[in-house]
């Protein structure tokens, strides 16, 4: 479903990516860990072009995203995307957060936006917040809205960039729960994330990433028990 | 002499009418053009033109590759009217730039000087306001496939105005005090009519504290009128 081929990508003279090849797969949940600055979240981010490559494919169901000829923007509703910082609109209330995109984009009515809107939020637990506006919402509550409104504009993958990073301890499990239930849902997803234990559960694979190229993958579980590479060992020996 | 007669004797009272109509005109005037020169520069400000890009790999050209010949030149007009006098800015806009023409009003002159003056501003005021944004507010937006320009009309610039608008109306607000200064080129403004009236009646403070007043009375409609206006704006935050 996606193939990426000899990625690289830099930002002025420093190389973040240097070549990475991977194929992932419908229904796959890829997440993706390694330490700071290894490039994991810039390679998530070229996945829907919010980081123009360098060079090398990226091909999303045959298609070449990085040829000048494609429609970005096509893509993109293809390519659900949660970032650390939710970046709700802040001007909107959640009704609108969620419905603007299905609006404009997919040119579907009010009503039929507001129903896909309220089946999200009955997915994430937060139908009662419809009216609200962000700013009167927790760290959980925000990302949980950011989920569904990325899942309105119905996409076929969806990437998390860190989405637990910037939340209160507490507030970690109810985001991840939602992460849960979407990968059991047979969505095809890629995750970046710090929580080892989630990455472990919910993973059907698993990159370990380290300055600018993948490492190892495999089955987390066979990774985190049994390392190959001395790399992933010394970061696994560091944060479990 | 009464109160009464310095300003209704002979009926000076027309000389104030007169000069704070010619005030607020060319408060107005140049507030039109400053919004129109402030929007424009703003914009050539934050565009990623770059034509030069594909010098990027040569080796001593290669610096080229990140100039914006329409930044660079916003940039330049901002730094011009800012580290400059209003007055001198004035008296050039008079004396030299309208200085072989004949006949042109006054209000004209004021207007375009301080239009001018007032662009640079407005421009830096815009600027900051689109800039100051989270930069995952475009980020987000992109991601759910919405286009550059649907992003800025239905994600930042709804906020960004929110940033802007008070901004501008302190700036309109210098601006209405700043056009006291048209005396310098004849303009008779507010300030002048004063000084008519003071030559007429050797009377000093009354005259100037009413002008001092009448601003006092302008500026705080302004500032009354901003202050509703960001209380509204207030409901999301």
């Amino acid at each position: 479903m996606i193939e990426v081929k000899n990625l690289y990508k830099s930002f002025g003279e420093i190389e973040v990516l240097k070549g990475i090849d991977e194929h992932i797969m419908k229904e796959e949940v890829v997440v993706i860990i390694g330490p700071s600055g290894s490039g994991k979240s810039t390679f998530l981010r070229c996945i829907n072009l919010m980081e123009q490559p360098t060079q090398g494919t990226i091909k999303i169901d045959g298609v070449d995203i990085t040829s000048p000829k494609t429609n970005i923007n096509q893509v993109r509703q293809k390519v659900g995307m949660v970032f650390q910082q939710f970046n709700l609109f802040p001007h909107m209330n959640v009704m609108d957060n969620i419905t603007l995109a299905p609006m404009k984009l997919k040119g579907l009515t009010k009503n039929e936006a507001e129903e896909v809107a309220y089946t999200l939020l009955d997915k994430v637990g937060l139908r009662e917040k419809a009216m609200e506006y962000p700013n009167k919402l927790s760290g959980g509550q925000k990302q949980r809205i950011a989920i569904a409104r990325a899942l309105a504009m119905n996409p076929e993958i969806m990437l998390f960039d860190e989405p637990t990073s910037a939340l209160d301890p507490e507030m970690v499990k109810e985001v991840l729960e939602v992460i849960r239930e979407l990968a059991n849902e047979g969505m095809t997803m890629m995750i970046v994330t710090h929580e080892m234990g989630f990455a472990k559960e919910v993973g059907t694979r698993l990159l370990f990433m380290d300055e600018g190229k993948i490492i190892e993958r495999g089955n987390p579980k066979e990774v985190f028990a049994n390392p190959q590479e001395e790399r992933t060992r010394i970061f696994l020996s560091k944060v479990l | 002499m009464s109160v009464w007669e310095i300003f209704f004797g002979n009926n000076r009272y027309q000389y104030m009418l007169e000069g704070l109509k010619f005030s607020l005109l060319v408060t107005a005037f140049a507030a039109v053009i400053g919004i129109i020169i402030g929007l424009v520069v703003a914009l050539l400000r934050i565009t990623e033109f770059k034509p030069f890009k594909f010098l990027k790999e040569k080796k001593y050209l290669g610096r080229l590759a990140d100039f914006n010949p329409f930044s660079f030149v916003a940039t330049i007009y901002v730094d011009i009217i800012r580290g400059t006098p209003s007055v001198v800015q004035l008296m050039i806009m008079h004396t030299v730039i309208f200085g072989s023409v004949k006949n042109v009003p006054k209000l004209v002159v004021a207007g375009l000087a301080f239009g001018i003056n007032s662009g640079a501003y407005v421009a830096e005021i815009i600027r900051a306001g689109i800039q100051g944004l989270d930069k995952g507010q475009m980020e987000a937006a992109r991601s759910l496939g919405m286009s550059y320009s649907m992003a800025m009309y239905y994600i930042i610039i709804p906020q960004a105005i929110k940033n802007i608008l008070p901004a501008l109306v302190s700036e309109f607000i210098i601006l209405l005090k700043e056009t006291s200064i048209v005396g310098f080129i004849g303009g008779m403004d507010l300030l002048r009519s004063a000084n008519i009236i003071i030559s007429q009646t050797y009377r000093a403070f009354e005259p100037l504290m009413a002008v001092a007043l009448i601003y006092l009375i302008l500026t705080g409609i302004f500032t009354k009128i901003m202050r509703i206006v960001e209380r509204r704006m207030r409901v999301s935050d």
